[in-house]
């Protein structure tokens, strides 16, 4: 009796460690007839999203099936960095981990053919973007009048300031603890403006709810339990638009982070040629505006940001390990835990 | 051009093989400066990014804590896209960063910084560490910032530079290459006008070349003047020999002969008159083949350097024909002129033409019989043709080439005075001229025709 | 004819002196260049035979000289060396004629004709018979009103008859007048050309009689 239980257990342990400790939110097999090969994609973008992507690839690459898996940001960087898990390619929204996972040697290199993505969305052969993401300010109908929502930081923060008791408790954010998403935009709000930390004080006063994903976020602002949430997920919130009422979407006129969305083949991928044919077709995702619409999506488009100067993609470069360093994460989360969560 | 062989020819591969050394010293040189350049603008970057770090560290609590600058590692990405590392280390302890990354050693002091090389994580990285004293003066802790990076972008500059040093290098090379084929030319140009203004010289001018030579064409030069004098004397010395020989022989030969001749003229026994007609015989044979000899002796001498006058054949077989008549008379010979009235112009040693000319009439007036008639003639046809026709003998069934080598006599000239020197002097005349003598029968019916015939 | 002959070998000189004497000229012998200017100074003479290789100098200084005289005697070089440039160096210094050593004396006569024919004929060099004149110079047989040319030969077998009208000379004293010591010739070559001869003084007061056994003579018709 106790020898079973032991053998269960080790046998358990074995299980246990043999299997992977990242979580899987979702995952589907996209099959296809007759296939030639399988290409293994691990990506923190949602099905609902990427699905029409993947059917339109696998149209222009008859033959390939596609096996893919969702998962959220820093669970993607513990599967690649840490767990050694076996993926052809894998897709995120966490610019930062992405370079960490490049700088730290889990990336290898693709020369993609020139003339198809500018050179600032491709990072030293290991990155490539494909798609250009602000982080935007979506605001309650029911709060907000047409003309009346604040246009930018300053005028929002005024706006808080002197409204306590209308927002109180009606304010959302990302908790940037958890939100890798969330993490990024806001550091990256750091270094633009004084105005972040001043912003973050008067909606710490708040009491600003914190949340985990951009969906919760527009959810409860659309049926208006929340006035405003501030640095929102851009493309979903757009692509909610279709299907939900109740809010409006507001780039502040200041400044608007814009996240590149990348894509990188993991040093240890097995089938290269279908994931370096998986990046050629998204770095075309632009021309595609079939997909742009199907997938909530906008794909790289220099003349847009051009455009509009307060659009600022986010850089790539080693500064982006910067915020990923222990100490500075640390500071950085005591200022921001200090101000938002007063208890 | 045979390198070997040739003065420009190694003076030219010498060069090429000085401008090669020196393209690929220029090339290491240019290569070893650029990439310590670029290599010290890598220490310079990696060194600013640990200095900005370090500056941020800050004392807290007895704590050593550290505010990492965005600028720290973002400047790093502006010269290339190389992968970077940092480690801070306090205490002995990594404080934060990549705590795998080797410390410099050795270890950097105040004021001094340390670059070091290592290998990380599979690839070259070059690594700058600083240390800073952090906290109040009493209780100061050394903490070791260190800032690595890959040299991938290096490595593209590298090769950049190599490509440029290469294309310059060779196209260096190959500007020297020419410039060097060039000064190989001009070296050799004062060689190349003296030997063409000895070259220009006719065959007789043996004067010194002028001097004022190159300095090291001196001792040639002088070399070569003393030679032509040597060749000068001996020459002459040999026109003088040929000369005295003539008169050594001829001259006792001279009075024999008038003596024989008066005393035949007094004798009255026929076989005593024919006695000393066999001596004179005897006498003008050698007389004549001393002549002939003597000829041929000047005729190859003079061969060797042709001279180049300008002549009229026309009136040069006049002049022989003029020459030779009285000895024509004497046998009731006749010679008919059919010359041209226009000159005919013709480049060539007017002296062995001559010579040449009355050797040929000498010979058909000597085996011509009496009363006959030989033809002289020039013509212009395909070559310059000087015949001379006699009705003589005839050839028929005589070896023709054979007539022309030296000392043969036709078969059917016994019993007449004379060497067979004649024709081979004529014939090699012909020959140093570019020319040829023929011997055919005389198509007027009996007798021969002797033709040299010189090329336009 | 008058002779000067310049020639320091003394036998060769006496040798050729007597030989023209033979012929019936007259000849001054001077063996040095000085001798000769000496002679020419005090006597006219027809022709001059000069060796050009002398011991008080070389002859073409005084070829030159005689050139540029007022009175020019032809002068006939004989020379030994075997130059070719020699002989021609020596016609452009003046010289008439050249002959080499050793020389046959009937081309030393024909030169010297040709050389004084050339000249325009200064000396006398006529003789005549029954009412021919024979010109050595010119070759020419002149009787009544005709001119014949003589060939070489008929011209020298006619002189010797002229020379001395009415004597009988043998075949074989003609025959050495007429050719050289290279031709082979019998007797009957004679008879050949005094036929011709014969014929030739057809229409003059001259003809050659036959001297049985002895020879011919001319005598008058």
């Amino acid at each position: 009796m106790r020898l079973a239980h032991l053998a269960t257990l080790i046998a358990g342990l074995f299980l246990a460690s043999a299997a992977l400790a990242f979580e899987v939110e979702d995952r589907r097999l996209f099959e296809a007839s007759p296939q030639r090969s399988v290409l293994k994609v691990i990506s923190t973008a949602d099905l609902d999203v990427f699905t029409p992507i993947i059917l339109a690839f696998q149209a222009d690459n008859p033959g390939i099936a596609v096996d893919y898996t969702v998962t959220g940001t820093t669970d993607l960087m513990r599967a690649i960095h840490d767990e050694g898990a076996q993926f052809d390619l894998a897709i995120s929204s966490a610019m930062d981990l992405q370079t960490k996972l490049v700088n730290d040697g889990f990336a290898q290199a693709y020369t993609a053919p020139a003339s198809v993505l500018p050179d600032w969305a491709i990072w030293r052969d290991h990155l490539f973007a494909f798609t250009q993401e602000p982080a935007v300010l979506v605001v309650s109908d029911a709060f907000f009048a047409p003309g009346e929502a604040p246009r930018n930081r300053d005028e929002l923060i005024t706006l808080l300031r002197e409204n306590p008791d209308r927002f109180q408790g009606r304010i959302g954010t990302y908790d940037v603890r958890t939100s890798g998403f969330g993490y990024l935009v806001a550091t990256q709000d750091s270094r633009n403006s004084e105005a972040f930390w001043r912003l973050m004080e008067v909606m710490g006063r708040l009491d600003a709810k914190l949340y985990c994903c951009s969906g919760d976020m527009i959810r409860d602002v659309a049926s208006g339990e929340l006035a405003l949430a501030y640095n929102v997920l851009g493309s979903y919130a757009a692509s909610q638009l279709q299907t939900t009422q109740g809010f409006r979407i507001v780039r502040l006129s200041d400044f608007v982070n814009v996240m590149l969305r990348t894509s990188l083949i993991p040093a240890n991928a097995e089938n290269v040629e279908d994931a370096r044919a998986m990046i050629d077709f998204l770095s075309g995702l632009n021309r595609r505006a079939d997909l742009v619409t199907a997938s909530g999506l906008p794909g790289i488009d220099s003349a847009a940001l051009q455009e509009t100067p307060s659009l600022r993609p986010i850089r790539f470069g080693p500064g982006l390990l910067v915020f990923l360093d222990q100490l500075k994460r640390q500071n950085f989360l005591r200022s921001w835990e200090s101000s938002l969560v007063q208890e | 051009m045979n390198p070997r062989n040739s003065i420009r020819g190694r003076l030219f591969l010498q060069l090429v093989g000085v401008a090669a050394l020196l393209s690929l010293a220029f090339f290491l040189v240019v290569r070893g400066v650029a990439e310590r350049a670029a290599e010290g603008t890598q220490d310079d970057i990696l060194l600013a990014s640990a200095t900005a770090i370090a500056d941020s560290l800050r004392s807290e609590d007895g704590q050593v804590t550290l505010d990492l600058p965005y600028s720290a590692l973002s400047m790093l990405g502006t010269i290339s896209d190389d992968r970077v590392f940092y480690r801070v280390v306090s205490a002995g302890k990594t404080l934060t960063g990549y705590s795998d990354l080797p410390l410099a050693d050795p270890a950097p002091a105040l004021g001094r910084p340390a670059f070091s090389t290592l290998t990380y994580r599979g690839d070259e990285v070059r690594a700058a560490s600083v240390v800073r004293a952090v906290g109040p003066a009493t209780d100061s802790q050394a903490v070791v910032v260190s800032v690595a990076q890959t040299r991938l972008g290096l490595a593209a500059i590298s090769r950049r530079i190599t490509t440029t040093a290469t294309g310059v290098g060779i196209g260096f090379f190959l500007a020297a290459t020419l410039l060097s084929l060039w000064a190989s030319h001009l070296a050799l140009r004062p060689i190349v006008r003296m030997t063409d203004s000895v070259a220009r010289r006719g065959p007789q001018d043996l004067r010194a070349v002028p001097s004022d030579p190159p300095e090291e064409l001196a001792p040639l030069v002088e070399a070569l003047n003393s030679f032509m004098a040597r060749l000068s004397a001996s020459l002459s010395r040999t026109e003088d020999f040929i000369a005295e020989a003539a008169h050594r022989v001829r001259t006792p030969l001279a009075t024999v002969r008038a003596q024989a001749e008066l005393t035949h003229r007094k004798l009255k026994k026929p076989e005593h008159k024919q006695a000393v007609r066999e001596m004179i015989r005897a006498i003008d044979e050698s007389s004549r083949s001393a002549g002939q000899m003597l000829d041929h002796a000047m005729v190859t001498f003079r061969a060797d350097a042709l001279a180049q006058d300008d002549l009229d054949l026309a009136a040069l077989m006049g002049e022989v024909c003029d020459r030779l008549a009285p000895t024509a008379d004497l046998k009731d010979i006749a010679i008919r002129r059919d010359l041209p009235a226009a000159p005919v112009v013709f480049k060539g040693d007017g002296i062995l033409l001559q010579a040449a000319l009355q050797n040929i009439l000498d010979n058909a007036i000597k085996y011509s019989p009496d009363d006959s008639e030989i033809a002289a003639s020039v013509t212009v046809a395909d070559g310059l043709r000087l015949s001379i026709a006699d009705q003589g003998r005839g050839l028929d069934g005589i070896d023709i080439a054979g007539l022309t080598t030296r000392f043969n006599r036709g078969s059917n000239v016994g019993d007449v005075v004379g060497s067979g020197l004649g024709l081979t002097i004529a014939d090699e005349v012909a020959r140093a001229h570019g020319g040829r003598l023929t011997i055919a029968p005389n198509d007027e019916g009996v007798g021969a025709c002797v033709s040299l015939i010189l090329p336009r | 004819m008058r002779f000067l002959l310049i020639e320091d070998n003394a036998k060769l000189a006496r040798a050729i002196v007597e030989h023209l004497q033979l012929d019936g000229h007259a000849v001054d012998h001077a063996d040095r260049l000085e001798v000769a200017e000496n002679f020419i100074s005090v006597a006219d003479y027809d022709l001059i035979l000069l060796d050009i290789m002398l011991p008080d100098g070389d002859g073409r200084a005084f070829l030159q000289q005689q050139r540029q005289r007022e009175k020019r005697t032809p002068v006939i070089v004989t020379t030994a060396r075997s130059a070719v440039s020699d002989r021609i160096s020596l016609l452009d210094l003046g010289a008439d004629d050249y002959i080499t050593k050793p020389f046959d004396f009937a081309e030393l006569e024909a030169r010297c004709r040709a050389v004084l024919r050339r000249q325009g004929g200064a000396a006398d060099n006529r003789k005549s018979f029954a009412g021919a004149s024979l010109d050595s110079t010119t070759a020419e047989l002149k009787f009544a009103d005709q001119t014949i040319d003589l060939r070489n030969r008929e011209l020298r077998l006619l002189e010797v008859f002229f020379n001395a009208p009415g004597q009988v000379f043998a075949k074989s004293h003609l025959m050495d007048r007429l050719f050289s010591f290279s031709d082979e010739v019998s007797e009957n070559a004679i008879e050949v050309y005094v036929a011709r001869l014969r014929k030739r003084l057809e229409g003059s007061g001259a003809r050659i009689e036959t001297v049985r056994g002895l020879g011919y003579r001319m005598v008058a018709v």
